[in-house]
Order: structure tokens, then C-alpha cells, then sequence
């Protein structure tokens, strides 16, 4: 149509177009249908033979073959996770003549227990595709397999299978570190590569288990196998072999894992042990831990609640994702921040009257010694944990520059390499604060924030990284739980690595560190009592931080309210100090004051890291505990 | 030219006067406003699919009764609307597609989380909602509100304004993610722009834009979906997972044979080995129960029902009503045509229903009240100011 274009409309011309373009999309629509005719003329007719093959006769099915998980093992080739034989009852639903039946004689041919019935009949319908077998329940007893047998012939489609099951041989001490696998659930079946998870019932749900879940699950095979209509495997047309799963070995030494964990004594809190130059996890526990094994198989309804109302929270992963004020513990840190700012001078002093006053503002922030410290330097600040120094140093910083200088040391922030399920925990800052209540930041938080309490928060797993980088003069290595995965060697160096800190002093560091050997070593340090009898140099520093107030929908009697108001004990050390090869960070909850309920743990840690060729056994780790409750008592 | 010659007809009696409405005394069907014709096809698609359905779904009774019911308030929906004049609807479209594009946005905000995507609306206990099946037919509505009020063909600038006009709600569904409902209403917009005139060159431009845009699209394609087009260029890369759904629907299908194996009598769909054979899958079940014969029957209702559509279309006697009903019937051609191309294996799977044949409620709604609209301009032609 090369005609001008008119400019009001021409309803003739118009319906003229329409009726064009409607012609020709009749035609079109006419060819499009020959198309789909073709294909199925191509499908129903020329390829018949074939598919009545496929369909009539036999049917080729694809059967998964699951892939064997990769181990796992500590540094000096403990086994900590492995795969254990066992028999699983799996149901094709396609088979089962009636599924209510046959689900009902299994209830009670195998003694399920009323409450678990419904999500036993639940699991039968859990799958990704039709003839794909539901796993019903792992673990049979013999007796069970036994009376399955003997009624085979009422359970058409049920089928008993030998799979391997995942076992954690000590499992109440390692499952903050390593996670465990369980039961695929409907979230994560929408998620994962429904070929390569067809045989597989289990799959890493935190923890290791879950962050290297596709190197430890590894490739699934396939078998074809040609069935009659009933869906018996008459003969294999051919298979691919399974690619197992890679071992795994970790960091973690489960000699020292078990000390930390016997060394809490079944106390709330955690220890968390890192070697300073490979940034390698040596422990991570946290107490109460729970027995992983019990999720494997599935957890009856009673003892997962009774897991889940427990006051100690057994199920909560303290290392990683507890939050806690880190108290004095970081006064170190915020020296080196003084330092690297020009604030404060390794000689530089202050007069301590025992508080600290803001300027045009009448209220006095204490020292915890009343009467105060006088004349306190650096070195002696740490030594005594002095507030007034660090009140001072911390007004002069200003909460920016706190800020700053702390997340270089990873606060408030995911520090780990292959840890799942880290938290950020919380390091203040003027706009998080405007964010969060939408309010200024006030010059009496900085003076909180200047002695570890206030908003800021941290985890375990945090401090014993700071206190790792810390002992290697700001260098920084992520910390990893694991070493080598199948036959690869976790890097030192890895991606994303924050930067190092750097000063320009180097001998700054030997002064913080002078004051941190103080506090262990020192005639008026706040943790001599660990000193007495150290052979080699330790820089350590206690902190105690103040518990405020409680979760509002848990509820205590007035007995267990009095001992969860308790201040936390932290330490935090690392040891030797002149070549440091272990960086702790020993959190106790409602224990009272670190340097008291903290720095011994931290001690027997490095005691075993450093000195002895064998871990202490439980009786010596006993011995350490009464002795230390002797002293504390005598106080 | 040949297509001179076979146009002619069209071309010397633009507007055919054969019903002038006074003189005639008017007939039952013209006073209740249905087309006989296009229902009574349809009415026999709906019957046909009832009857599909039932093998489908392992010989349920309830579920075929849940479809009757939904068919039922189809048929109201399209009474309903066909009673409606186009000066009416013309009145109603912008807010109609503005109240689309809100609850678009809304399920962007907050909508509920329904089987991995985002698509419904929920006013708990009221009512759920899909608004992107409402968009199915304001889409065409809105462009050809627009078109109908320029002098055609469109020009450039209209050309950009329906472009907006399609494209914002075709990204909100996108992103749902929902690629069958973006594609069916993207097809919607774009068959008034086509039926308006567009010209030939602007066409086969668009079209090499659109093949150059391709490789663009495929970044953009979330991980699933870019599986499903991999796993249709060769099904058995992947037997286990994606590619299970096509193998087993071309077997279902290539096993049927000419005849068909029989109603009831299909044993790939009668064993389960079929996934969703109920649904979107459902020309499986049909293909292999009724074979080549029944499948080209079906094919040859649709083209019927698609040809009743158009012959409508082309009798309305405003643009705006020409434009809308030749775009609902040429999007219920695609939906025929993706479906059947998915399950037969020549196009990869996108969630399109077979229409009035796959079980679902909200599609076959959506459908009918399509088709109500289309009644809705044809019979009431004669009330239009002249």
C-alpha cells in the first residue's frame, strides 16, 4: 500500500486490511495446524512401530543409581562422618494395588507409633517422578525386616533396600562443626538436579555436610532396564557407573574438640580454636550439642520437641550464630585502632580517677575499679583492663573510626570460608543506627562500644578469627574447617580475603601484645591466676559482658532467671607469642567474669595445642576444672 | 495476482448488509446475543475434553465434576459479557487495563508464593487471583482502544505507544516467573497491532530485531527455563529429570498409532507414567487413547472454532470491535498451537493448557469470557451509532 497516508480515519479501507490480515491469518493458522498434523503423522503413523515398541511390549525404564557420600575425617584422619550399611523400606506407588492398605499393614507390621502415622503416609507421596521409589523408613530393625518378609506376598511395591546410611561415630561432640544430612524435603526437591538426585534419599542439611553437599553427594549413574507391564526388571540394557562422592578432610583436630567440648563441662557456650598462619578451624564446639544421628533416620516427633523447647537450646549452633557483647576482650583491637590513628602513643598515659566524664556533661562512666588506676599507659591499660583509657581512647576515636577499624578485623561480618550458616552478628555504626531506629548516634554508645558493650555483637567464630589476625600482625587468612577436598588441597589464599592491616610501626604490635602477656603474666594482669605455671608465652585477654535482659517468650523460674542473668565470661589468647601457633576464643554463658570462668579453659587449649603429644583425658581435664573451681571459691 | 482474485469478494462488499435489523424480525439466538454456531462448537470441544479428562485423570468422577462446574460458570461469564455493548467496552477498557497493571505490580510487592512462582493475588478467604489472566484480555482491548481512535495503518508513534502498552505488564509477568502467560499475552497485543495493518516491511524488520534478540533473551531466561529449551533440543541429554516429560509424551502419543489405543485403554497414561497428564500434558492421554484420528479431529474443531472467530470479527463494524475479537480468536489458536507443538516435542514445554480440554479453572474462564466479548461485539452491531 504506497498510497499517502490520509489522516482521518477511512473505516472502508480499514475494514478492508482487517479482512486482508484475517484471510491471512486463517491460512497461516491452517498451516500451523498441517505443521502439528505432520508431527503427529510423523509420531503415530511413520514412527509407530517404534514407540508400541516402547510402550506395549516391555518398557525401557531408567533406573538411578545413587552415588556413594564422600567420608569425612579430621586433620589426622579421624573418621567423623561415614556411611553405614543399612536396610531402608522404599514404596512404588504405581505397584501398590491399595496404597491405604498396604500402608496400614505396614503400620502395623513395623510398630509405628500412632503420632508418626500420618507423616509415615505422608513420605509415600514425597518424589520427584512416577515409579520412583519413596522412602518410607531408613534403618530397619532385623526384626522388622524378618515380619516384612515373611507378609511379601500382601505387599506388592514395597520393597526392602540395602542402602548406605549416614553414621557420625561422635556425634554429640562434632555436630556444631560438622552439620548432618537428612531427608530430602519438599523445599529442597524443588532445588536440586532432580537426575542426579533420583537414588538419593539424604542430603546435607547444615553445617560441612551441607556447604560441600555436591562434592560429598557426587555424580549418579543410571542402569536401563527393560520391564514387563508389572514393572519386573526383565534384563539390563546397560548402565553408567555412579561417580562417589569426594572425601573430605577437615581442619578440625577431634582430640581438641573433645577437650572444648569436655572443658564447657555441659555449660552453655563455645570455644573456638583457629592456627593463626593457615587460618585452619582446630575447634569449633558449642555446648549443648545433640546427637545428629537421630535427624539421619528422622527424629520422632517427641524427641525433636523435647530438642526444640530445651532452655539450652541445643539445636542453636553457639559458635557461629550466638551473639554476644564481646565485653573487654576487644580492648586490644581498639589500642591498635588508637595507635593506627595517631590517638594514642605506646607511651602516652592518662590519669584514671576511676570514671570518665564527657565534656559539658555531668554523668561519670566508671572504671570498674572504683577508686581507678592512676597512671595508666597502653601496656597497662590491658593489663588491668582499664576503662577510663579505653573510654578516653574511645571518645578520641569517635564511632567512625571505630567502625573502620574494627571491620578490618572482620567484626560484624561473615568471616569464614566453608562455614555454613555464619552470622553477620553486629558491629555499630552510625548509619546502621539511623537504619535500625532511625536516630543519631549518641557520644555516651561510642564510650560502650570503647569497652565492648552496647550495640555491638559478636560470634565466637568472629573473635577467634580477630584474635587470629591479631597474632599474625594483621596478616589476614580466612579461616576453613576443611583442608582437602577429595584430592584437592584447600588454598591458603582464597578469594575474597579481606585486606591486610597494616601500621606503620611495626613494633606497635610487640607493645599491644607486651600488654596482653601482661594480663596472663603481668603482677596485676586480670588473668595471673593461669600464669603461675605457663612454659611458654601466652598473650590473652579477658572480657566480661553484661546480660540485660532475656528472650520475652522464654520463661524461667526465679532460680534459673537468677543464674541467666549472670554476666558471660570471655577470653580470648594466643599462644606462643613470639611464633603464634593457636588463636582461642573461650565464651561461657551466665559464668560470671572472664578472667575467672574463662582464661583457664583457654589455657588448657593452648596446654594441649602446644605442649603435650597427647590430649589430656577426662580425667585430667576433671582435675583442671575442680582445681579452678577451688581457687575461684577461695577468692 | 491470485490474491487479488481471492480477495475480491472481501473487497467489493465491505460491509455485508444481509441482516438489516428492523425489517427482520429478530431471532432468538440475536435477541439473547450468542452466536449459535461458535457456541455450539464449543459446547462439543467442552464435552470432547470432559470426556478426555476423565481417562486423564485415572478415571476420578470428581475431578471431571470440578471441571463441569468451572465449565458452567464459563458459560455464565460469557453470557454475561456477550450482553454487554462495545461502546461499553471500549468505555471500560483503559480502567480495566490500568486495574491489571495495579494488581500486576501488587503480586510483585506481595504476592503469594504459589507453586514456585509468583502469580496470585490473595484477599484471604475472599478470593485468589491470578491478575495476569486478566491481562489476557485487557491486553488486546487496550491496543486496539488505541488503534481504533488513529487513522490506520498504524503509524510510528502508535507503533511506540502499544509497545508500552504491551510491555510493561509482559515484564511484571516475566518476571513472575511466568513464561507461558507472558507469551500468550504478548501474542494478544501483537495480533490487533498485525490485524490493524501493520505494514509488511515493519514486520519483517521487527522480525530480524526479534531473531537478533534472541541470544539477549537466553541471559535473561531463568536457569529452569533455560534447561527446559536445552532439554528440548535433545530430551535424552537429561532421562532422568527435565527430559522425562517429553520422552514420555512422545511415546504416549507415537504408541496411540492411527486408530488409538481405545478410551480408558492408554497404557502409558494409565500407569502414571505420564507426569501432569491431567493438565498441560493432557494431548498425551488424547493422542494416545484416540490416536491420529482423534487428534486431527480436535485440530479440525479448533481451526473451526478459530475460522467462526474471525468470519465474526470481520463482520463487526467497528475497528475497535474487529481489532479486539480477531485478537482473542488468534490467541486461542497459540494456545493450541504451543500446546499441542510441547507435548508432541517440536516446541520446548511452556505452561500453556490445552483450551477447554486441560484441567484448570482460571484458564477456561478467561477463555470463555474471550469469546463472550467477541459474541458481545458481533451481535450488537446494529445498536451502534452509524
Amino acid at each position: 500500500m504506497r498510497r499517502r497516508r490520509e489522516t482521518l480515519k477511512n473505516p472502508e479501507q480499514e475494514l478492508r486490511v482487517f479482512r486482508m490480515r484475517a484471510l491471512l491469518a486463517v491460512l497461516v493458522a491452517v498451516c500451523l495446524t498441517g505443521l502439528l498434523g505432520g508431527r503427529l503423522f510423523y509420531l503415530q503413523v511413520v514412527q509407530h512401530e517404534l514407540y508400541s515398541t516402547r510402550s506395549e511390549k516391555n518398557r525401557v525404564r531408567v533406573e538411578p543409581l545413587p552415588p556413594t557420600r564422600g567420608l569425612i575425617y579430621d586433620r589426622n584422619g579421624v573418621l567423623l562422618a561415614e556411611n553405614r550399611p543399612t536396610y531402608n523400606l522404599t514404596l512404588v506407588r504405581e505397584r501398590v494395588e491399595d496404597l491405604d492398605a498396604t500402608l496400614s499393614l505396614l503400620i502395623e507390621l513395623l510398630g509405628v507409633p500412632e503420632e508418626e502415622a500420618d507423616a509415615f503416609r505422608a513420605r509415600s507421596r514425597q518424589r520427584q517422578r512416577p515409579f520412583q521409589p519413596a522412602l518410607l523408613m531408613s534403618d530397619l530393625e532385623e526384626e522388622q525386616i524378618a515380619r516384612l518378609a515373611v507378609n511379601r506376598h500382601r505387599l506388592p511395591g514395597v520393597e526392602v533396600e540395602a542402602q548406605l546410611l549416614r553414621y557420625y561415630p561422635d556425634a554429640e561432640t562434632m555436630v556444631h562443626a560438622l552439620g548432618y544430612v537428612g531427608r530430602i524435603n519438599a523445599e529442597e526437591l524443588a532445588s536440586i538436579d532432580a537426575g542426579n538426585y533420583a537414588g538419593t534419599h539424604f542430603i546435607g542439611k547444615t553445617g560441612v555436610e551441607r556447604f560441600y553437599e555436591d562434592e560429598l553427594h557426587g555424580q549418579a549413574g543410571l542402569r536401563k532396564v527393560e520391564t514387563n507391564a508389572r514393572g519386573r526388571v526383565l534384563r539390563e540394557l546397560g548402565h553408567t557407573d555412579p561417580v562417589p562422592g569426594k572425601d573430605l578432610t577437615l581442619t578440625l583436630d577431634s582430640e581438641l574438640q573433645k577437650l572444648a567440648v569436655e572443658l564447657l563441662d555441659g555449660r552453655r557456650g563455645s570455644i573456638v580454636a583457629i592456627a593463626p598462619k593457615s587460618g585452619e578451624i582446630l575447634a569449633l564446639a558449642s555446648v549443648p550439642g545433640f546427637d545428629s544421628n537421630q535427624f539421619v533416620t528422622g527424629i520422632d516427633v517427641a524427641s525433636y520437641r523435647a530438642l526444640q523447647e530445651d532452655l539450652d537450646l541445643p539445636l542453636y549452633n553457639r559458635a557461629i550464630r550466638g551473639h554476644y557483647p564481646p565485653g573487654s576482650t576487644i580492648k586490644p583491637f581498639l589500642a591498635l585502632a588508637g595507635l593506627a590513628e595517631g590517638k594514642i602513643t605506646p607511651d602516652s598515659t592518662i590519669r584514671d580517677p576511676g570514671y570518665f566524664q564527657l565534656p559539658n556533661d555531668s554523668r561519670r562512666y566508671r572504671n570498674w575499679l572504683r577508686w581507678g588506676h592512676g597512671r595508666v599507659d597502653l601496656e597497662r591499660a590491658i593489663a588491668v583492663s582499664n576503662n577510663t583509657y579505653f573510654y578516653t581512647l574511645a571518645h578520641d576515636l569517635g564511632i567512625d573510626k571505630i567502625h573502620e577499624n574494627m571491620s578490618a578485623f572482620g567484626f560484624g561480618q561473615r568471616v569464614a570460608h566453608d562455614v555454613h550458616g555464619e552470622s553477620d552478628a553486629l558491629m555499630p555504626s552510625r548509619d546502621w543506627k539511623r537504619g535500625r531506629f532511625n536516630q543519631p548516634w549518641y557520644p555516651g554508645e561510642t564510650l560502650s562500644v570503647g569497652i565492648g558493650q552496647g550495640y555491638w555483637q559478636l560470634t565466637p567464630l568472629q573473635l577467634a578469627t580477630a584474635t587470629a589476625v591479631l597474632a599474625n600482625r594483621g596478616n589476614w587468612v580466612k579461616p576453613r574447617l576443611a583442608r582437602q577436598v577429595g584430592d584437592e588441597q584447600v588454598p591458603v589464599e582464597l578469594p575474597d580475603t579481606p585486606p591486610d592491616i597494616t601500621l606503620d610501626n611495626e613494633g606497635w604490635w610487640d607493645r599491644v601484645f607486651s600488654g596482653m602477656e601482661k594480663v596472663v603474666s603481668g603482677h596485676e594482669g586480670t588473668a595471673r591466676r593461669i600464669g603461675t605455671d605457663l612454659e611458654y608465652r601466652m598473650a590473652g585477654k579477658s572480657g566480661t559482658a553484661q546480660v540485660f535482659s532475656l528472650g520475652q517468650d522464654q520463661k524461667y523460674n526465679a532460680d534459673e532467671l537468677k543464674e541467666r542473668l549472670r554476666d558471660h565470661a570471655l577470653f580470648m589468647a594466643f599462644a606462643p607469642v613470639e611464633d603464634p601457633q593457636i588463636a582461642v576464643a573461650v565464651i561461657v554463658e551466665n559464668a560470671g567474669g572472664g578472667s575467672t570462668h574463662a582464661a583457664h579453659l583457654a589455657k588448657a587449649m593452648t596446654d594441649a595445642w602446644l605442649l603435650e603429644d597427647e590430649a589430656p583425658d577426662s580425667e585430667e581435664v576433671r582435675d583442671v576444672l575442680e582445681r579452678e573451681d577451688d581457687r575461684v571459691a577461695g577468692n | 495476482m491470485i490474491w487479488n482474485e481471492l480477495t475480491r469478494g472481501l473487497r467489493a462488499h465491505p460491509v455485508k448488509p444481509s441482516l438489516s435489523g428492523i425489517a427482520r424480525r429478530r431471532s432468538l439466538w440475536e435477541r439473547i446475543h450468542l452466536d449459535p454456531w461458535l457456541l455450539g462448537m464449543l459446547l462439543v470441544l467442552m464435552l470432547a475434553g470432559l470426556v478426555v479428562l476423565y481417562s486423564a485423570s485415572g478415571q476420578r468422577l470428581p475431578v471431571v465434576t470440578a471441571q463441569a462446574i468451572r465449565f458452567g460458570v464459563a458459560l455464565v461469564v460469557m453470557a454475561g459479557l456477550a450482553q454487554l455493548s462495545p461502546t461499553t467496552l471500549l468505555r471500560w477498557t483503559p480502567p480495566l487495563y490500568l486495574a491489571g497493571v495495579l494488581m500486576l505490580v501488587a503480586v510483585e510487592l506481595i504476592g503469594d508464593m504459589g507453586m514456585g512462582a509468583q502469580r496470585w493475588l490473595e484477599i484471604p478467604g475472599v478470593i485468589r487471583f491470578q491478575p495476569s489472566e486478566l491481562m489476557k484480555l485487557a491486553m488486546p482491548m487496550m491496543v486496539a482502544a488505541w488503534l481504533s481512535r488513529q487513522p490506520l495503518p498504524p503509524r510510528w508513534r502508535d507503533l511506540l505507544v502499544c509497545a508500552a502498552i504491551i510491555g510493561v505488564p509482559v515484564v511484571l509477568i516475566a518476571r513472575q516467573p511466568d513464561l507461558g502467560t507472558s507469551l500468550l499475552v504478548t501474542s494478544a497485543g501483537v495480533f490487533a497491532i498485525l490485524l490493524a495493518g501493520l505494514s509488511w516491511r515493519f514486520i519483517v524488520f521487527c522480525g530480524v530485531l526479534a531473531a537478533s534478540a534472541l541470544p539477549l533473551l537466553w541471559m535473561n531466561l531463568h536457569n529452569y527455563q533455560r534447561q527446559r529449551v536445552l532439554t528440548f533440543l535433545d530430551p535424552e541429554s537429561d532421562p532422568l529429570g527435565a527430559g522425562w516429560n517429553i520422552i514420555q509424551s512422545t511415546t504416549a502419543i507415537g504408541s496411540g498409532g492411527f486408530w488409538g489405543k481405545g478410551w480408558l485403554q492408554g497404557t502409558q497414561s494409565q500407569l502414571e507414567f505420564l507426569p501432569e497428564r491431567h493438565t498441560d500434558f493432557i494431548v498425551a492421554v488424547l493422542g494416545e487413547e484416540f490416536g491420529l484420528i482423534g487428534m486431527l479431529a480436535f485440530l479440525l474443531l479448533y481451526l473451526l472454532i478459530v475460522g467462526r472467530g474471525l468470519w465474526l470479527a470481520g463482520a463487526a463494524q467497528e475497528t475497535y470491535g474487529r481489532l479486539v475479537a480477531g485478537s482473542i480468536t488468534l490467541t486461542f489458536f497459540i494456545y493450541v498451537f504451543v500446546n499441542v507443538g510441547m507435548v508432541s516435542g517440536i516446541l520446548p514445554v511452556v505452561g500453556v493448557p490445552l483450551p477447554l480440554v486441560s484441567y484448570g479453572g482460571t484458564s477456561s474462564v478467561t477463555l470463555m469470557a474471550g469469546f463472550g466479548i467477541l459474541m458481545a461485539i458481533h451481535a450488537h452491531r446494529r445498536l451502534l451509532p452509524r
